[in-house]
């Protein structure tokens, strides 16, 4: 049992609406598992293999060309810090996979720098997920994941993979950076799916 | 002095202030009583744990201050704006309010009485606490290793230990670096801790002086960079950087 | 501009709750580069949700430490091995 500190009450915390476990960030956190990539868009690229091996892929341009959309969702990062009413700017996922045949069932995504995070195709589809290029009006930064990061918002956000560059769909489940050391591999934080087990 | 002996696994252990005290306008020491302490290798830091009432917990690492005695240790924080633990030790703690610590911690960043090479130390800002736990330890075990210290601080106002620093034996000699603001009988402008100070307040590599800095990544990096520089080898320079912790 | 990075000093204080002796004054070797250093020296990444240690040489995820309330992970599989002095 841990000793009370009196007069204690650390950041400003637990409000109605938030996950069990969450409180409200008074800024916009910026956590990474290594160095910022700096990747410029001339040399962007983002691709989608199937399982079959075939790859599509979209370069800056033809990224941009496709219809975006401003979407407002609630950001829950599972170091228990959550932002609400955030704005991002990006291109749903459901517009890259329409183009796409596929039978899979999991989908691992790939970022630059080397991260890696999964969760089922499904939960990329329907209006769940988007490639986002812009955050709060501007241009998304380096050190929130730019120039592209995938944003699933009903998810943990560690499966909101920054610097994203591709996302492979797998017959079969494959653990991502997170996922093979603890963490869980769904992540719903409304059922306080934190680490294996939960 | 604790060898880096095999221990068992570390727990946390309930510190309770016994005193407070301001040092310079921007850091406060506190003397913390430690029931089961039994010392520890000045450098060495401890994690401190703070627990709210609803069982919210936060922690941060803090270098002990002061030399080795039992059952007692020395911190001395930084307010750091917008942080969440450092104000409440630096503005909220009274003698009499406890908390957890858990150490000590580090046989990396550590002075052992028991070389006889010259020392220099580097702080930059607030990386001078651990430095003053090895001039402490010094000064309590009346070792005759010399000693000398470059403090890069931004202006008298933000020194910390300066009175103690003052009144050292002569075998611990002190360089200042004011960055932004100097006193007026001060022997350079402002300016940052350069290649030339360091060669003319700092030991010769010949003399294969064990170095350690510690302050802000940026810093420590700019500092081991000069050592080598000048010629000192990179397994003598022991280097702790404190990062973006609040 | 400084990424978020510290030394490997934050290691000491979660690995010395799982290991008896001080890892930071252990040295390693990285998997991927071969570079051999003590883990005082390599770069963690501690703004995450684990700890993330990497080589300093090349980058590559030397260990990752999670823990919840109840279980602690650890890999180590970028290390080909930790050598330090007999207990």
């Amino acid at each position: 049992m841990s000793v009370v500190s009196r007069g204690f009450t650390g950041r400003g915390r637990s409000d109605a609406h938030l996950p069990p476990g969450q409180y409200l960030a008074e800024d916009f956190p910026v956590l990474s598992a290594g160095p910022t990539p700096r990747i410029d868009t001339a040399r962007w690229e983002f691709a989608i293999t199937t399982e079959t091996g075939e790859r599509h892929t979209w370069d800056w341009a033809q990224f941009r060309a496709l219809p975006s959309e401003t979407v407002t969702v609630d950001l829950h990062c599972v170091t228990k810090w959550s932002k609400l009413g955030t704005s991002w700017e990006g291109v749903s996922v459901d517009t890259l996979l329409a183009e796409v045949d596929s039978a899979a069932d999991y989908a691992l995504v790939h970022a630059y720098g080397g991260y890696t995070t999964n969760l089922p195709l499904e939960d990329l589809l329907d209006g769940q997920a988007w490639l986002a290029f812009g955050y709060d009006g501007e241009e998304l930064s380096p050190e929130h994941g730019g120039p592209v990061r995938l944003l699933v918002p009903h998810l943990y956000l560690w499966k909101s993979a920054k610097w994203v560059r591709g996302i492979q769909l797998l017959v079969e489940e494959q653990q991502g950076f997170w996922e093979s050391v603890g963490y869980h591999n769904y992540g719903d934080p409304w059922r306080e799916q934190r680490y294996w087990g939960d | 002095m604790a060898r880096a002996a095999v221990l068992g696994r570390l727990t946390w252990r309930v510190a309770t202030v016994v005193a407070a005290r301001d040092e310079g306008e921007v850091a406060r020491t506190l003397v913390l009583d430690v029931p089961g302490w039994t010392g520890h290798a000045p450098g060495q830091h401890v994690d401190l744990r703070l627990t709210a009432e609803d069982g919210y917990s936060a922690q941060r690492s803090y270098s002990i201050a002061s030399a080795p005695v039992d059952g007692r240790l020395e911190l001395t924080v930084q307010r750091v704006a917008d942080g969440e633990v450092s104000p409440y030790l630096v503005e909220v703690a009274l003698p009499g309010d406890s908390f957890e610590v858990r150490g000590p911690i580090g046989g990396y960043f550590v002075w052992r009485g028991g070389d006889p090479s010259p020392v220099l130390l580097i702080a930059g800002g607030s990386g001078i606490v651990p430095l003053m736990a090895m001039i402490r330890t010094r000064s309590a075990n009346g070792s005759r290793v010399p000693f000398r210290l470059l403090y890069s601080t931004r202006s008298p106002a933000t020194a910390i230990y300066a009175d103690e620093l003052a009144g050292a034996d002569p075998g611990l000699q002190v360089a200042y670096a004011y960055t932004r603001h100097a006193p007026p009988d001060s022997p350079r402008p402002p300016g940052r801790l350069d290649g030339a100070l360091l060669a003319e307040a700092g030991w010769p590599a010949e003399l294969a002086p064990a170095c350690y800095v510690c302050g802000p990544t940026g810093f420590v990096e700019a500092m081991a960079d000069l050592l080598v520089n000048q010629g000192h080898a990179a397994d003598r320079i022991r280097t702790e950087r404190f990062g973006g912790t609040t | 501009m400084t990424d978020t990075w510290v030394d490997g000093n934050e290691l000491a204080g979660p690995l010395r709750e799982i290991f008896a002796v001080d890892v930071t004054v252990a040295h390693g070797q990285c998997v991927h580069c071969g570079h051999r250093c003590t883990l005082a020296e390599v770069r963690v990444y501690s703004r995450a949700p684990g700890l993330v240690a990497r080589c300093p040489s090349c980058e590559a995820v030397l260990l990752r430490v999670v823990r919840s309330p109840a279980r602690v992970w650890l890999d180590l599989t970028g290390l080909a091995y930790l050598e330090f002095a007999a207990p």
